[in-house]
């Protein structure tokens, strides 16, 4: 209980002192506050592990009067992956938002934006109460919303109002859907919600929410604020934007259907919802490949990755009954989530690095750093294999896990999406990929501090890593998992 | 001990690949001591190892990950001759390597994903369930395409490229058929068989099919082989390990591991597969042959060879009788062992005395006469003169033909000696007696180059000689035959 | 009878607000739309709590919270448009200014 608050509460009293201490102790408290928050990430993993799923009432009060917290194996992981993910982001940011390099007000502003940030993600992992989740969706946008117009310039400002748009239109969407089913059912717990007494209301509730949080997690086709957004951040901000913050509306939209209102899982519904994934896998890929430059392509693959987590619905469960270990597919869409995550804030954060050595992440202008910066390009390379859902990496065991899932059920179609998005994605990598290890250096690179190029390595490692090693975290995520991920919607 | 010794067979090579990588430039002394160290060690624990199998000892390692992910590491005849082979040329080709190279640059790069590549193999052969063999089968693809890139020129990348559009829609191919099959039976082990019967037959004949575009790619089936000559755009020590210990090989491997692990052939003579399977390679065979006559370059007169007798073991697989499989297997070793004696003579025409084509091979007989001697073994083995490795294979191959009742490839391998005679034997005449022009300047002073070509050129006589020993890889190919598969 | 008086403006408030969204370009007038669907919604939801013999309050609660975190991101967005306004000299999206 006291890892699960620490995780809530450590990250906002850093927040609050990083603004509120001269800039001298500002860069100290915030890595303070990165470490202890890790800290408490990684020990509320070892209490789930050790204990199972852990459920808080603040205060004492019981739902539907109060709000009850509670970490389960997928809420515990996620806040672990994106533990990982800050720490790695706030070292890189030490050297990229460093009053002299990004400016006083942008290297004021970032930390207690990033610390506010995993605050809020850290709730909506935890929250099983649509407005608590709410609030905290909103504390998401508003800190991602920052993030992205931090640097002040005109493109980044105009991509952050259209982002804004885009998230306060899926906020409404959501709320008005958290209102019509409070109106008729008189909770907002997610447990008592799957308990309630279904009414016809239901199905507009939900599809509301839906659609607000498919416009938040930039499906297919409401993906059209993400890669302006996400390429305009500096680039440690792009990590969290990219790795963790569609994170979150996903997460709300899996608890919706896997555990508040499985009944609702029309075989129609799923099938859209997979099937928008679908074109975002085909979409984003292909724009993808239509990009010049480094950041706008991992964006486009960040729109193309999110749509694979969208084939859980139909797939998943499989036919559980008759083969124990094919009821894996949506184990397996977790480990996309978490995979892509290491992964994708890796590539971020070494076009990071590829910005501050070159000036610009245009193709053509990071030709041949692999020499000048090879822990980078190997960085980037791993993330690929990642990506690519090539073995032994995390992308592998998602793509096995759910192929499996596709095929037990007799839904074998959706594995084309899964293979075909693969090569899409190969495709789409092989330009910046040969690029970044071409022979010739376009333009001489500053020197990088070993310490900073290490950062992208250690987080892809980690993306393969979790394939590697994949049997503790597929246990892991068992613990409290809703029935319905094993039975099928 | 039992559970040890596969993970210890990869280490030899996996510890040094990454040591290699963060070496500098420049430590050249302490980079070929890890390589041919480890390369070394790697044959003494299979040495060791041969002798406790043949005493009866049993090696397994099993690394679950998720559910129906396991990696599992097995030891078993058909493991160890393939191991045995890879190991052994993975040895001569460091050795060859680093004479190559010298000092050139990028070498920890290359010398860091070359070890990658054998601990590939290693596995791929140790892998005793599909999902293992396909995880490295993977990794082989990965580690093998920053060497053929190696150079980083034009005609390199461009390689590399080609390689890459063959070889992922290949493994997403391979993936398919796996999944299919195994959400139907189960994680397959190559212990035992699965039970096939959940599946319908033309559910199975595409599954078969599935795999065998997964890993034909590989093995350079015809029309999946286009990617096999472009790869020559690669330096010589990169070709040998690309066409007789590793990539290609791993697709032949592949095939055999398939058709008899997998499906059976039992099975597969019911599905009705084998016939198509056959015709395939004799169509590669052939075509392979017929392709490499019309090149004028060497190394891609050799690329084309080998596109043609790879399919040689996949033609005693898909046979599916005794003898022919016997005549298979003992091809996997006798090609590796010919065609990278050609490869290392090849890189040594090119670096020692400039030589692409054909042309420039006039009078190099007495110029070079060590590597042109290798050379020569090499390529009337492959022609399948007696004594030498390749009649070895062919008679078998032809045996096993008439008894599966198929006299039809008696056709086919007479049609394809004629063609290999066709296109080596003008490379000997050239050799030996032409004059060769004046002002070519060439040497062969470079024993660590000159002599992993003659050792095995000289094995390539010694198998074809020593034969009827029950410890030459014919003896070994007929035990795994009559243990393992026998009907 | 009141409380479907309140359940109706609250609706209008919401329709009110999707045309202002997406009939106006003007992004002010566009923050402004947000808050008549938010305020519309709010009036919604009051109205949904005071169903009953007993008052709910949670209902109530959840409005004030609601009311602030609008409060908060309206203020960021105008926060933006005036940044936007200076750097760009329009308070209109790059791609939608033509037509205001």
């Amino acid at each position: 209980m006291t890892a699960l608050i620490s995780g809530l509460v450590l990250p906002l009293l850093a927040a609050l002192a990083a603004i509120a201490l001269p800039a001298r102790a500002r860069l100290p408290v915030a890595l303070l506050g990165v470490g202890l928050t890790l800290a408490a990430s990684i020990w509320l993993a070892i209490s789930v592990w050790t204990n199972g799923a852990i459920t808080v009432s603040l205060g004492g009060w019981q739902p539907p009067i109060g709000i009850a917290l509670r970490a389960d194996g997928l809420g515990a992981a996620l806040g672990v992956m994106t533990a990982l993910v800050m720490a790695a982001v706030a070292l890189a940011a030490r050297h990229e938002m460093e009053p002299l390099v990004a400016g006083p007000r942008t290297s004021f502003g970032f930390w207690p934006l990033m610390l506010l940030l995993w605050a809020a993600l850290n709730a909506v992992f935890v929250s099983r109460d649509l407005f608590n989740l709410y609030v905290g969706l909103e504390l998401i946008t508003l800190t991602a919303v920052a993030l992205v117009a931090i640097s002040g310039k005109a493109e980044a400002i105009a991509a952050a109002l259209r982002y804004l748009l885009f998230a306060l239109a899926g906020s409404l969407l959501y709320l008005a859907g958290v209102v019509l089913s409070y109106a008729a059912h008189g909770t907002l717990d997610i447990s008592l919600l799957a308990a309630r007494t279904a009414v016809p209301g239901d199905a507009l509730a939900l599809g509301l929410m839906t659609a607000g949080l498919l416009v938040k997690t930039a499906l297919f086709p409401f993906h059209v604020w993400l890669p302006p957004a996400h390429s305009a951040a500096p680039a440690p901000a792009s990590a969290m934007l990219s790795a963790l913050v569609p994170k979150a509306s996903l997460l709300i939209l899996l608890r919706l259907w896997f555990e508040a209102m499985p009944e609702l899982a029309t075989p129609v519904a799923l099938f859209t919802l997979a099937g928008l994934g679908a074109l975002a896998v085909i979409w984003g890929g292909v724009l993808a490949l239509l990009q010049a430059r480094l950041k706008l392509i991992v964006a486009y693959s960040t729109v193309a990755q999110l749509g694979y987590i969208f084939l859980v619905f139909p797939l998943a469960g499989g036919d559980g009954a008759a083969q124990p270990w094919a009821a894996g597919a949506w184990t397996g869409a977790m480990f996309q989530m978490l995979g892509h995550g290491l992964a994708k804030a890796a590539m971020f954060l070494a076009a990071g690095i590829y910005i501050a050595a070159v000036g610009s992440d245009r193709l053509s202008d990071v030709r041949g750093l692999a020499r000048a910066l090879p822990m980078t390009g190997f960085a980037f390379a791993l993330a690929s294999i990642t990506l690519l859902g090539l073995p032994p990496s995390a992308g592998f065991t998602a793509k096995y896990l759910l192929m499996t899932g596709a095929f037990a059920s007799g839904q074998w179609a959706w594995a084309f999406v899964l293979v075909g998005g693969g090569l899409l994605a190969a495709a789409y990598l092989y330009r910046p990929l040969t690029a970044i290890f071409a022979r010739e250096i376009a333009v001489t690179p500053r020197p990088i501090p070993w310490g900073w190029q290490a950062v992208p390595l250690v987080l892809a490692m980690l993306s393969v890593a979790l394939g590697l090693l994949s049997s503790v975290p597929f246990d892991f995520l068992q613990i409290g998992r809703p029935d319905q991920a094993a039975e099928g919607l | 001990m039992t559970t040890t010794l596969p993970v210890l067979l990869l280490l030899p090579s996996l510890v040094p690949a990454a040591v290699t990588f963060f070496l500098p430039q420049d430590s050249h002394a302490l980079r070929n001591i890890l390589q041919l160290g480890g390369a070394v060690l790697k044959l003494g624990l299979i040495v060791w190892m041969l002798v406790a199998v043949a005493t009866g000892a049993t090696y397994e390692a099993e690394f679950p990950l998720a559910p129906g992910l396991v990696i599992l590491l097995r030891i078993d005849a058909l493991a160890l001759l393939f191991i045995s082979l890879s190991a052994t040329l993975w040895l001569l080709t460091t050795i060859y390597a680093i004479a190559y190279f010298g000092t050139k640059a990028e070498l920890s790069r290359f010398f860091g994903f070359f070890s990658l590549c054998v601990a590939a193999t290693t596995g791929l052969a140790l892998s005793g369930s599909l999902i293992s063999f396909f995880i490295f089968f993977e990794l082989l693809t990965l580690s093998t395409w920053p060497l053929v890139a190696h150079k980083q020129d034009k005609p390199s990348l461009a390689a590399a490229r080609v390689y890459f559009t063959y070889a992922l829609p290949g493994s997403a191919a391979l993936l398919w058929a796996i999944i299919w099959l195994e959400s139907a039976t189960g994680p397959v082990l190559f212990t035992e068989p699965p039970d096939l019967s959940g599946l319908d037959p033309a559910a199975l004949r595409a599954i078969f099919a599935l795999f065998i575009i997964g890993v034909g790619v590989k093995a350079g089936l015809v029309p999946l082989h286009g990617w096999l000559p472009a790869a020559m755009a690669a330096p010589a020590p990169v070709s040998a390990l690309l066409h007789a210990v590793a990539v290609v090989k791993a697709g032949a491997f592949g095939v055999v591991r398939i058709v008899y692990d997998v499906f059976g052939a039992e099975n597969m003579t019911a599905l009705g597969v084998g016939v198509p399977l056959a015709i395939v390679a004799s169509v590669t065979i052939v075509w392979g042959s017929v392709r490499a006559l019309q090149q004028d370059e060497i190394k891609k007169r050799l690329a084309f060879s080998t596109v043609s007798q790879v399919s040689y073991i996949v033609l005693g697989a898909a046979l599916a009788s005794p003898l022919a499989m016997i005549g298979g297997l003992v091809h996997l070793v006798h090609q590796g062992l010919m065609k990278i004696t050609l490869f290392f003579c090849a890189g040594i025409y090119d670096e020692r005395a400039g030589i692409k084509r054909i042309n420039g091979l006039n009078g190099m007989g007495k110029r070079m006469p060590w590597t042109s001697a290798c050379f020569s073994l090499g390529a009337m083995g492959m022609i399948g003169l007696p004594p030498l490795a390749g009649f070895v294979s062919k008679f078998y191959l032809g045996l096993g033909a008439i008894e599966a009742g198929a006299p039809w490839v008696l056709a086919v391998l007479l049609a394809s000696t004629l063609l290999n005679a066709a296109y080596f034997l003008p490379l000997l005449y050239r050799l030996w007696f032409l004059p060769c022009a004046a002002n070519t300047k060439c040497d062969e002073r470079a024993p660590g180059l000159v002599l992993p070509a003659v050792v095995t050129a000289t094995a390539t006589m010694g198998v074809g000689l020593l034969a009827a020993s029950p410890i030459s890889p014919l003896g070994w190919a007929t035990l795994i035959v009559t243990q393992g598969y026998g009907p | 009878m009141s409380l479907t008086v309140f359940a109706m403006t609250g609706a209008t408030l919401v329709g009110l607000g999707v045309y202002g969204l997406l009939a106006r370009v003007h992004m002010l007038r566009r923050i402004m739309a947000f808050n008549l669907i938010g305020s519309g919604l709010f009036l919604f939801f009051g109205a949904a709590g005071a169903r009953g013999a007993a008052l709910d309050p949670i209902p109530q609660a959840l409005i004030i919270t609601g009311i602030v975190v609008a409060l908060a991101a309206s203020a960021l967005a105008v926060g933006l448009v005036v940044a936007l306004a200076r750097s760009s000299g329009t308070a209109c999206l790059p791609d939608e200014a033509g037509d205001t």
